[in-house]
């Protein structure tokens, strides 16, 4: 009766790859990966045209590192955090309310392999993503400056793409804690945009204290690498009449800031796992 | 070891609301089990429970033998499961998300398509095979549904209103197909008590999270339908209360309901009258008769155990 005889027993590394390979199908099909990089290519093309038209100093006068500095330094963050929260923000929450989780968890595969086949997956068509604005940052600093690549862009780029990891993580936790799907997007964005810029200035500027547990403090180093010299750890300037008031601000160096982008990918993806392992599939 | 599904002593509460309540259900064999119960009475709950979708609060539940909380891998190797009206991924095509499905399972990439193409023609979507599913209609991913229990050549399927949005053609196909797969052990829950005695061998009973009775059709019938028989009569004009007047007078007929404006359900006393004599009186009233139907003696008893526990 059975046709047992004729399966074979599937590992859950090869569910993984499984579910990594139809997630990346229906993503790179997806409207939002087409919208996602129609904004790319608008961030990449003004960034062009304006640098083409006004050459501002801060892009042409600094050499070929101020130039990466000044592009792929102020924009790779923010292709990180629409990259995170596109993919990522709604990757676990979708599957509660789009029902698609009724489709795919009721069958012989550990929700583990499912979570991570759809990070992996989400991570992949991220990394496209940026692997894109990298190229067209590329391609104008090569016009402007021939031949001249620092080793700079390349270490921050690994740092972007680090940057990424923990984004994703973070995103796939927020995703994993809410059931509706435009909430964990919202709630990502909204936490990796400006949440943690206002902790981070608050912890400098107010409290004085290093903000070592924020993302975006860790995540600086994608372009502080691209400074010469690098930033100062810790930096006080004297404000006022007689310097009566300071300003303190910080910056992560480059083990600290690969320490804080490490800890939050494990964190996060160790965090969000046990809860889409919790979570419940009610009505 | 014939395939098996026991739930025992199975518990589910959300707060202050118990959805099962000590659940005990032991089901062996190859066959087909309807799963009986109104709105809220724990169907899907348990079913929920059985596929992995939700944890128990107390109990267990197995599927062949494997406990589904702590292994669902291995409970779910030869079990496959419709619950509800799930979505499929909607840039994917049928064939691309059964092929998903079929990777999962284990099924030799050689054997795949062939599957594939096998399933889709039985629920006559081999047309739309590489559409992506995104444009479908509600009716055509519940067929893609139903296709994807078909795959991997389970022992135990376990269906949770599989008719679910469906037409009236496209529900007389999975009755066929449900009916196809009795040399299995298929679970199904539904509303549709005429297509639970048309595909299934037994039923079980439940309501406020408690199984009120398995057994076989005709034994649940027998004991709990009240005795006697029931036929539906329908009529070429609208059935008023003289006509249905006319009718309970009737010798052997003990009461009658008029179940829509030309239909009169009649149950009768067996011990006085048989099927064609009433048939015979019915005729005799001159009254338009036009159709005569044997009414189903599961409904009767459904009526009666779930009053019994209101």
């Amino acid at each position: 009766m059975s046709g047992e005889g004729s399966k074979a027993a599937v590992g859950s590394i090869a569910h993984v790859g499984i579910a990594a390979k139809y997630n990346f199908l229906n993503y790179f099909r997806a409207r939002r990966f087409y919208v996602m990089l129609t904004i790319i290519l608008i961030i990449a093309g003004l960034l062009t045209a304006l640098v083409g038209y006004y050459r501002p100093p801060g892009f042409v006068d600094g050499g070929a590192l101020g130039f990466y500095g000044a592009g792929w330094g102020s924009f790779a963050s923010i292709v990180v955090v629409l990259s995170a929260a596109f993919f990522g923000g709604d990757a676990i929450s979708g599957e509660f309310q789009n029902r698609t989780g009724y489709f795919l968890v009721p069958n012989p595969i550990r929700r583990s392999a499912i979570y991570v086949g759809k990070w992996l997956a989400a991570l992949a068509a991220s990394t496209i993503i940026l692997g894109i604005f990298a190229l067209a940052m590329l391609a104008n600093g090569l016009f402007y400056f021939p031949g001249s690549i620092p080793w700079e862009f390349a270490e921050s780029f690994a740092f972007a793409w680090l940057y990424l990891v923990a984004a994703m993580s973070l995103a796939f936790a927020f995703s994993s804690l809410f059931k509706n799907s435009s909430i964990s997007v919202l709630m990502s964005v909204i936490l990796l945009l400006f949440v943690f810029s206002v902790i981070d200035t608050v912890s400098s500027l107010v409290a004085g204290v290093e903000p070592w547990f924020s993302l975006t403090y860790g995540a600086g180093i994608v372009s502080n690498i691209l400074s010469v010299p690098y930033p100062a750890a810790k930096t006080v300037t004297p404000l006022g009449p007689g310097g009566r008031f300071t300003v303190v601000s910080y910056n992560a160096t480059v083990p600290e800031g690969l320490l804080i982008l490490s800890v939050y990918i494990v964190v996060m993806a160790v965090l969000g796992l046990v809860l889409f392992e919790r979570k419940e599939f009610t009505s | 070891m014939p395939p098996s599904i026991e739930a025992q002593q199975l518990t589910k509460r959300y707060g202050q609301f118990t959805a099962l309540s000590g659940l005990d259900l032991n089901i062996h064999g190859t066959k087909c089990v309807g799963f009986l119960g109104p709105n809220g009475a724990g169907k899907t709950t348990t079913m929920k429970i059985l596929t992995g979708l939700i944890r128990a609060s107390k109990g267990t539940a197995l599927i062949n033998g494997v406990d589904v909380a702590s292994d669902k891998k291995t409970a779910l190797a030869s079990c496959a499961t419709l619950i509800e009206t799930p979505e499929i991924y909607p840039s994917l095509t049928p064939k691309e998300a059964l092929s998903m499905l079929c990777e999962i399972r284990g099924v030799p990439r050689q054997d795949r398509n062939k599957r594939i193409d096998d399933a889709l023609a039985r629920v006559k979507m081999s047309e739309w095979a590489d559409k992506k599913v995104g444009g479908f209609s509600k009716g055509m991913k519940q067929r893609v549904n139903v296709a994807s229990t078909l795959l991997s050549d389970p022992e135990v399927i376990i269906l949770d209103e599989p008719s679910s949005g469906l037409d009236p053609r496209g529900m007389s196909e999975v009755r066929d197909i449900v009916m196809s797969l009795r040399d299995r052990l298929v679970f199904m829950s539904s509303h549709l008590l005429a297509e639970v005695t048309e595909v299934c061998q037994e039923v079980a009973l439940i309501d406020h999270g408690k199984l009120l009775v398995y057994d076989t059709i005709e034994n649940v019938t027998a004991k709990f339908s009240g005795g006697g028989g029931a036929v539906e009569v329908g009529f070429a004009g609208n059935v008023d209360e003289q006509l249905r007047a006319r009718v309970s007078k009737l010798p052997g007929v003990t009461s009658t309901t008029k179940s829509n404006d030309r239909h009169l359900l009649l149950k009768y006393d067996t011990a006085v009258l048989t099927q064609d004599k009433l048939l015979e009186s019915v005729a005799g009233l001159k009254a338009g008769a036009i159709t005569f139907s044997q009414a189903s003696g599961l409904e009767d008893a459904y009526l009666s155990l779930i009053k019994e526990t209101l």
